[in-house]
This record gives C-alpha cells, structure tokens and sequence, in this order.
C-alpha cells in the first residue's frame, strides 16, 4: 500500500512561547482536497507554512510520500510542492515570465517551460494575458496568474492560503468553478485554506476545522456539517441552533432531552439527569403557519424574532422557549408571509438533532 | 553680467571644439566618479540588501548609522581619508595622497551610505510575504535575494543615480584628498573653483554647464532604464 502523500505526527510550532499549532496526527492521500477551515488565528497559514518547510516547527515529523524532510536542501522538497497565497504577489513583467517563474527557478529548459506555461495559462484560461504586465491585471486575474504560476511546474501537492479571500464574489465564484475543473481534471491533491465554510464545502473531500492551532474535527463536508464535533464547529459550520438540557427519559434509542422545560427528543441512548448539549441544523427545520400532522418528533410554536437575509436564504430566528434558527428559502418566507413578530410553528425530525456531548451529572 | 553670457558661448565653444584640457578634466570627473559609484553599487546593495533581510542584535544601531551616512559632509569624509592616507597615517605607506586613488577612495565612503540606505530602504519596501512565496517557488536563499533585488530594481537605480549625483558634484573631499593638480587629480568641480577664484568666470561658468550636462546625461540614461522597467 502506498503510503500518504503527506503525513505529519505530533507537528508543534511555538510563538512566543505559546502554542500556535498542535496537530497530533494527519494524513492527505493523494488525488484528495482537503480543506482547512477555521477562524482567524486558527493555525491555518501556519499548518501551511509548515508542511512547505517555510518555517521550522518546534517538533513532530512531516513525511511526503514516506519519506522524511531533509535536514538540508529543502528547496528541492518545496519543488515537489506548489503555493498560492492571499496576496497574488506576483513578480512586475509579463503575465507569461510570472507563470514561467518557477520553472525558471528549476533551470528548466525553454522547450519544457514554453510547454508547461502554455498548458497552465490555458488551464486557468489566461493565455490572451499572456504578453500583459502583471501591474495591469484585476485582482480575479492577478490570483489566476498566481494559481497557473503554481501548478505549472506540475506540483505533487498544492497549498492554498485563502487565496480568493480578497476577491469579489463573480471573481471568486468563476475561479473556485475553475479550481474545481482543474484539481479533478489534473488529480491535483490539495490542501485549501479558508475561513469561508462555503467554500471548503464546495470544494472538499475532507475538512479540517482548526480552533487554537488544534484540530476541532476532521471529517467529510456532511459529517463536519451535521455532525459537528462540539459546540465550535458546529457555530463555525452554520448550526446557530445549540440546546443544552438533561436527559429526562431514554428507551428504544430515542432519548428526551428538557432545554427550558420543552421536551426535544433525539436519536441516542443516555440515563435520566445527565447533561445534554444538542445541535440542529438550519436546514433540518420546517416552518408551518400552525402545528400539523407530521412525522417529525420535535413540534414546537414560537415567534419570530429576527429575520436575517443571506442571499438566496434567510435565516429566520424563533423563539419557544429556547432559540431555534431555520434556514428558510426566499420564495419559501414568502409564501408563508414570514416577518418578524408572527407566530409560526417549526418541526424537526429526532434523527436531525445532534448530540455534541452527554455529561452524567455527579450524584 | 556679459561673463555669463560669455560663460555659456565659451560652453558651448569649449564642447564643440573639444577642447584637451575640458575633454581630458571631463574624463577624469567620469572615470572617478564612476569608479565609486561602481563600488558603492557593488558593496552597498550587497550590504543593504543584507540589512534589510536579516535580523541580527545592533541592526537599529547600523541603520541610524547608515542614515546619518547618507548626509555625511564631503569634506569631513574628505579629512578623516586625508588623515587616514597622510604620509604618517595609517595608510600612509601606500602613497595614496593627491591620488586618483585617494579621490575614489572618498568618493565611495560619500555614495555607499546614500546607496546602502536606499536600498535597505527599497528591499523593506517589498511585500512582507514575497520572500516566502519566492522561497515556495522552489528557490534556494540566494536565488531569493536576487529575484527580490531583481523587483526592487527600480529604487535600486534611484539609489546609483543619488550615489552618482552625491559624488559627481562633490567638492570639498575631492580637494582635500586629490589636490586638483592639472592633468592628475583636477576634476569638473575642483577646476571650477579654481577658475572662479581666478575670476575667470566665463571657464567656470563652461565647467559647470559641462557638469550639469554631464550630471543630466548619466541620470536621463538611468531614468530611461527605470522608466522601462516600470511599464
């Protein structure tokens, strides 16, 4: 069996004395996306910037492809590896000597480098920019000169560093469709920055959710969504819905749980008194005008009392008893005349509600 | 007020005809100072850029020392190197004195701070980030250094041309250590004291149309050079 393309055990690196990141172990195979997602200060560019050698951890090993770093001529380990960054930083000449820059690091030949800048300008659909000065590109161009400049050497791995963070959102939408083409096309393996959960759900096979240099939770874009680890992930996920409550009955795998005196029941096994913290996610609830019959479990009638609009959504905020937070469609609050203050009923299935953590109570 | 009138026909006189003695002064301002400017350019970017990239315990103390070289006044710069190659100094036994030599040794400790700091100051400039990126590229450390002295090239030819300007137009170290003796050491700005203190006004006055030529020339060839790059 092959070994990873990348494996990092017990990987620390310090600053100033305190902990920046602390991955105990973690393993990309090859062909695979994996996105690292986490707020700001999370470890992210540092995780990154670590498995390109760019700095020294403090201790742990990295192995690429089994094999450990080298102590010395770690500009040939970094060959082996492509990096895009936030900022395109791209060199002021030509759209091409950008794109060609890498290879003419490596002293490739003219033949191979006027091959290979081709294939990449083409691959990111720049080749008509290709005689441009850099200083003269878009920001949406300039990041697509910094990708192509990247993969043209053909990378083994390729690091991304929130590299459309700075985008506006067509740039971004055109590039992260490009990306996408071009990592499955190509078998890029890749590992991808963001803070942005879209994004890492777009365009991963596994996500990594970083908190404080350490991993929260590593899991497919489904598992990390509605599976959250803890009450982190899944408020960095998009699960607003978080309930803590005791368990006050448990038989058949179905448990109730009390959060403020409503009984909200959930697929699980726990004794009666113990802490419960429980997650819902936005798009597992249903908002009725008035209770109905339905197979969902969890029926609750509230008021609304907050609307807040994102795009082809809109979160709508109800409270019965305790907060519920459902993602509802545009046309969807419409029918349903959905404005703050009115009273509606919202329902979810026991199976939808996730148990983040049960704590049994001390005697 | 004729002399300046004078001054400027006998320029352009002097010019045309080719004039030995101005052909030969000329020459030898341009062989001098561009001797120093060559060698400041050499040590200094090498050790601006160095500055710039590296940490290291005293930097702050270099680089206040660096800045206030970049003011340093020519004849100060001028006695210390007297002092330093009179017969009985130090460098004394090389014979330096009312020398070539000892003008472009001068010349260079006026253009290598004026270099250096421009130069510490133009590597600082560079996004913080595009040594990484350069090193993510597959670069060893000295393919970084140069391809970020490759990007700074702008400021760094704003740097040579404030390092030529510095030392073409100098005068006070160039007496002090050269001398100005005819056919050696006499350079554009020396003579041109001389004819001034001569009241030979209309030869000073031709001297220092001569120098601002001069001064023009080397730093319209370098803005052309810097203005391409910049496209």
């Amino acid at each position: 069996m092959n070994p990873p393309l990348i494996e990092i055990r017990d990987l620390t690196v310090l600053r100033g004395g305190r902990s920046a990141l602390n991955i105990p172990y973690l393993a990309l195979r090859e062909g695979s996306i994996l996105s690292v997602i986490g707020p700001n200060g999370a470890g992210k560019s540092t995780l990154l910037l670590a498995i390109m050698r760019l700095i020294k951890p403090s201790s742990g090993e990295i192995r690429f492809r089994g094999q450990a770093l080298p102590a010395a001529g770690l500009h040939r380990y970094r060959r082996r590896i492509g990096l895009v960054l936030q900022d395109p930083l791209l060199f002021t000449s030509t759209v091409r000597a950008n794109v060609a820059a890498g290879l003419a690091i490596r002293g490739e030949s003219r033949e191979k480098t006027d091959r290979a800048v081709q294939r990449a300008m083409e691959l990111l659909g720049i080749s008509h920019l290709a005689e441009r000065r850099a200083s003269t590109l878009s920001g949406g161009e300039a990041q697509r000169v910094s990708i192509a400049r990247a993969i043209a050497p053909r990378p083994e791995l390729l690091l991304m560093d929130e590299p459309f963070s700075s985008l506006d959102a067509p740039s971004r939408n055109a590039l992260i469709e490009d990306l996408e083409r071009i990592a499955r096309v190509e078998g890029i393996s890749l590992i991808f920055a963001t803070h942005d959960r879209e994004e890492a759900i777009r365009l991963s096979d596994e996500i990594l959710v970083l908190n404080n240099g350490r991993i929260a939770q590593r899991g497919t874009p489904h598992e990390v969504t509605r599976y959250p680890a803890d009450e982190f992930v899944a408020g960095f996920m998009g699960t607003d819905t978080i309930l803590t409550g005791t368990v006050t009955a448990s038989s058949g795998g179905i448990m109730t749980v009390s959060v403020n005196g409503n009984a909200v029941e959930a697929v699980g096994e726990a004794p009666p008194g113990a802490a419960a913290t429980l997650c819902v996610h936005p798009d597992s609830i249903t908002l009725t005008p008035a209770p109905s019959a339905t197979s969902a479990r969890n029926v609750f009638s509230g008021r609304i009392s907050k609307v807040v609009p994102l795009g082809l959504v809109r979160k709508i905020y109800l409270d019965c008893g305790f907060t519920l937070v459902a993602s509802v469609t545009n046309r969807s609050c419409e029918e349903l005349g959905i404005t703050e203050g009115m009273e509606i009923a919202a329902a979810f299935k026991a199976t939808a509600v996730h148990v983040i953590k049960i704590t049994r109570q001390a005697d | 007020m004729n002399f300046v009138l004078d001054g400027i026909i006998e320029a352009f006189r002097l010019l045309a005809t080719g004039d030995h003695e101005v052909a030969r002064i000329t020459l030898l301002s341009l062989k001098i100072s561009g001797t120093a400017t060559l060698i400041s350019t050499v040590i200094g970017v090498t050790s601006g850029t160095a500055v710039a990239l590296t940490r290291f315990p005293g930097r702050r103390i270099v680089m206040a020392l660096i800045n206030t070289g970049m003011g340093l006044p020519p004849v100060v710069v001028g006695l210390f190197v007297t002092i330093l190659i009179w017969r009985s100094g130090p460098l004394g036994s090389f014979g330096l004195l009312y020398t070539p030599a000892a003008m472009v040794i001068a010349q260079t400790c006026i253009a290598l701070p004026i270099i250096t700091g421009i130069t510490v100051a133009a590597i600082q400039r560079l996004p913080d980030k595009l040594a990484i990126q350069i090193l993510a590229l597959g670069a060893t450390r000295r393919q970084m250094v140069w391809l970020l002295m490759k990007e700074a090239r702008l400021p760094l030819l704003t740097a040579i041309m404030a390092g030529f300007g510095g030392v073409i137009s100098e005068i006070g170290a160039s007496m002090m250590v050269g001398g100005n003796i005819k056919g050696y050491t006499r350079v554009l700005t020396t003579a041109t004291v001389m004819e001034t203190g001569k009241g030979n006004f209309a030869l000073a006055i031709a001297l220092s149309i001569i120098l601002l030529i001069l001064a023009f020339a080397v730093n319209y060839l370098l803005t052309i050079i810097q203005q391409r790059g910049s496209k």
